[in-house]
């Protein structure tokens, strides 16, 4: 004889037990998933946003190109400042897959002013920089209004202003008699430039002409930055063309760099608020986890009548450690889910407020959802353990 | 005569501790199917420790408790629950009902943990509320019943799985003299329907409504009145 039959419970019904506790106490059961909830809620947000920036960034980079790169003059090992050469914009144009070639120059010590009445010490900070008309086209740039001045009006005292430039000077959209004061010469302001991403010392400039610049200011026919656009699939190999062509002499004094470089570095920057954020969130998943596994001590305390009578109905010790391990898990996995559209609504919030698309990774909703699983179970092993633990006969006499 | 469903074999219990707690000694005491018997005596004789080896979920210190044939000193914690959920069905004086679920929830849980599928418990445990009377309080829930009603769905539960024995501690402890006498006319009915019955009681009128009847003192047998002579 082997002794009587092993008890059985089917799976759906220990499903069914695991909501006992929580339905005839839902406000402590509620309270208890809080903390689970707010963990996931906050690991969900915080992936879910920074996807969301992440993917606004590419987009932008992509929209902005990785194609255009500056040239810019530098110091000398000995540390002294070397000009590029006169020539250099030509000699770069003939680099192979260089597309378009913009030299541009600083007006050390040119100053721009609204009026003539302005007190000279009160600048506003707008720089004047002599260029020409190939700059719209290296920069893919756009105009507010107005034109540009062209290979005939640069020889006239016109102006063309950057975006930034024509709003500290109040200048909406220029009209034939919109003049500006720079280092005592009147300029017409022919146009008004929309923002450049990726040069933004062109949103602070006053720009005018080469021949206009050598005629009232000290321009020496060196440019300073010269913005080149290349053949996007040939950038990587023209960046190392463009120094010894630029200066052949002195290649080392010439800088070279890629703007788009600097949004690229934004999106590692992100990763360490990310980290510090889902930290927070992993503390939080952690507390949840004990406010559990406390309810669920106090729990096993006070249904000790049922635990007895389940054990005198023929529930083996396994059974009982089991629905309390399901209470737990289903506990947490309510949170989880709470913690899950929270985040999913703060994520799709933000984005909105942002104009980005809402973006969330697959990792983050599943991951939130493991995490809290995994902290349900394991807070629920103390107090399972202690409820098979207790002997059928004290857990029936102690109501 | 039939096999016994339960046979205490000169069983003690001594509880550990500083000094050991004696409770119960040499008991011998063996039932039959179809038996309705009353367990006596006064507080502290032991009578809980009794129905908790009889009813599997207390084991002996010294002696041989069978129960429905099975040696309970041979089986491990499981067979033992095993044992529980398949030949016996035990009645409280508090009843344990579950207070949020129906009362033909609550009877069908008695077979909960032989993993009998949900319809099938559903019609078993109607079938038994029948049998007690409390057919057309079915979808009530238990926290909305009687004390006399509640003990009723309680010996539902008790005999849904069709036990070999179904052990009853005081069940009219928290009862008032009418639905007392009312439990126990439906106990009576039971047993003559075959069921053996075991009833623990320090009550003189519970104890003369049973046919045969034990009483104890301080642990030992002190009058059986169906022992073989």
């Amino acid at each position: 004889m082997n002794g009587p039959p092993y008890p059985r419970l089917r799976g759906a019904d220990l499903a069914r037990l695991a909501i006992v506790g929580p339905r005839s106490r839902p406000v402590r059961a509620t309270l208890s998933i809080l903390g689970i909830a707010i963990g996931v809620a906050a690991i969900v947000a915080v992936l879910g946003i920074t996807r969301s920036s992440q993917a606004d960034l590419l987009a932008r980079i992509d929209r902005l190109g990785t194609n255009l790169l500056t040239v810019a003059d530098a110091q000398s090992l000995t540390g002294e400042r070397v000009q590029l050469p006169t020539t250099a914009a030509v000699t770069i144009a003939r680099a192979d897959g260089v597309r378009h070639v913009a030299p541009t120059a600083d007006l050390p010590g040119v100053q721009v002013y609204r009026t003539d009445r302005i007190p000279i010490y009160r600048s506003n900070g707008i720089a004047a920089r002599a260029c020409d008309a190939a700059l719209m086209s290296a920069l893919e740039g756009q105009l507010a209004s107005g034109v540009f001045f062209n290979a005939a009006t640069a020889r006239y005292p016109v102006t063309v202003l950057g975006h930034e430039a024509a709003q500290r000077l109040g200048i909406a959209r220029p009209e034939a008699t919109t003049r500006i004061f720079i280092s005592g010469h009147w300029f017409v302001v022919v146009g008004v430039l929309r923002p450049f991403e990726l040069a933004p010392e062109i949103d602070h400039s006053a720009l005018i002409g080469f021949p206009i610049a050598a005629e009232y200011f000290t321009y020496d026919h060196h440019p300073n930055r010269i913005y080149v656009r290349t053949d996007t699939e040939r950038t990587e190999a023209v960046v190392d063309l463009l120094a010894p062509a630029a200066n052949p002499e002195h290649p080392e004094t010439v800088a070279v760099s890629r703007p788009s470089d600097a949004l690229a570095a934004r999106l590692a920057v992100v990763d360490a608020t990310t980290s510090l954020l889902l930290g927070l969130g992993a503390v939080a998943l952690l507390v949840g986890g004990i406010g559990i596994a406390n309810l669920m001590v106090i729990s096993v305390l006070e249904r000790r009548g049922e635990i007895g009578l389940r054990r005198a109905l023929g529930a083996a010790r396994r059974h009982v450690a089991g629905q309390f391990l399901a209470e737990s898990v289903v506990l947490a996995i309510l949170g989880g889910g709470v913690g899950l559209v929270l985040g999913v609504g703060v994520t799709v919030t933000v984005a909105r407020v942002q104009g980005w698309s809402a973006l969330l990774p697959a990792v983050a909703v599943w991951g939130g959802l493991v995490a809290a699983i995994a902290i349900g179970a394991l807070a629920g092993v103390y107090p399972a353990a202690r409820a098979a633990r207790l002997a059928p006969t004290d857990a029936l006499r102690s109501v | 005569m039939t096999d016994p469903v339960l046979q205490l074999t000169r069983v003690g219990k001594t509880y550990p501790g500083t000094p050991p707690v004696p409770s119960l000694h040499d008991i011998d005491l063996t039932i039959h199917s179809g038996e309705l018997v009353a367990i006596t005596g006064p507080s502290g004789s032991g009578k809980t420790t009794l129905l908790n080896i009889a009813a599997g979920l207390d084991r002996p210190t010294d002696g041989e408790v069978r129960i429905a044939g099975y040696a309970v000193r041979r089986l491990s914690d499981r067979r033992l629950s095993g044992l529980r959920a398949y030949h016996l069905g035990v009645v409280f004086q508090q009843f344990f009902l579950i207070d949020h679920l129906s009362a033909v929830d609550n009877v069908a849980a008695g077979l909960l943990y032989r993993a009998v599928p949900p319809s099938e418990r559903r019609r078993a445990a109607n079938e038994a509320l029948e049998r007690v009377g409390l057919a057309h309080r079915a979808e009530h829930r238990a926290n909305r019943l009687s004390g006399g009603e509640r003990q009723r769905v309680a010996v539902a539960r008790a005999i849904v799985g069709h036990p070999s024995v179904v052990l009853a501690d005081e069940p009219t402890g928290n009862l008032d003299g009418e639905t007392g006498a009312a439990l126990l006319c439906l106990l009576r009915e039971l047993n003559d329907r075959g069921i053996a019955i075991v009833v623990i009681t320090h009550d003189a009128q519970v104890s003369a409504a049973m046919n045969r009847h034990v009483a104890l003192r301080d642990g030992r047998i002190v009058h059986d009145d169906g022992r073989a002579p």
